[in-house]
């Protein structure tokens, strides 16, 4: 089961990538594409405690985490847009 | 070649895409070229991760992570398209390297262009108000 942590490492080394890229980016959409690529990072890390320890609530998490990140991206968008939903 | 390993190496092919995409995250100069590196290579790295996640357990969890592997596919582009949508049209510079910028012309007639839905409406208050 070592690879699990491996695996794990490496989600974490690109998690801190994307957190440096949300304290630094110059403009706000720079901060919106990390937090948006951050959450599909959060659901690989789902998936590889769901694979560590055998339970299967976790993927539920995960899609579940995938579908709201998905709404915060489109909020996020519209709003530095300037414009709301129904336009 | 079992089923672990196959898992195995899944999933670190996708741990590798994560971080690539992180990387071109951090190191590439502009928003739009940022978000073409991030977008394209967490997703697929977050879809081999799952796959490898399928490929292990099979079941009820293979069964979930083929579903989330399909949310993830419809809704990054989407979500990565919107939002370099709004870069673009909130003003954010392109990097000064850029050589085609095919879209500014088709934003600029958007915005000078009079909409339809306003020029109805203040006809229709006039004519109320009359």
């Amino acid at each position: 089961m070592n690879w699990v942590y491996l695996a794990a490492a490496g989600l974490f080394v690109g998690a801190f990538l994307c957190l440096f890229r949300i304290g630094r980016g110059p403009s706000a959409p720079d901060r919106a594409v990390a937090i948006d690529i951050l959450g599909t990072l959060v659901v690989g890390f789902c998936c590889l405690l769901a694979i560590r320890t055998g339970q299967d609530f976790l993927m539920n998490i995960a899609i579940a985490w995938a579908l709201m990140s998905f709404l915060g991206a489109i909020a996020l968008a519209k709003y530095l847009e300037g414009k709301a939903f129904d336009e | 070649m079992s089923s672990e390993a196959w898992a195995e190496t899944l999933i670190l092919i996708g741990v590798l895409f994560d971080l690539l995409g992180t990387i071109g995250l951090v190191r590439l100069p502009d928003v739009y070229n940022r978000l073409q590196a991030g977008t394209k290579c967490v997703t697929l790295g977050t879809c081999f991760i799952l796959a490898g996640a399928a490929v292990w357990a099979g079941g009820a969890l293979a069964m979930k992570a083929v579903i989330c592997m399909a949310f993830v596919l419809l809704t990054s582009p989407v979500g990565a398209h919107a939002l370099a949508r709004s870069a673009y049209r909130s003003g954010v510079a392109a990097w000064e390297g850029t050589v085609v910028d095919d879209y500014r012309g088709h934003v600029e007639r958007l915005m000078h262009a009079p909409t339809p839905m306003k020029d109805e409406a203040t006809a229709l208050a006039q004519t109320e108000i009359a």
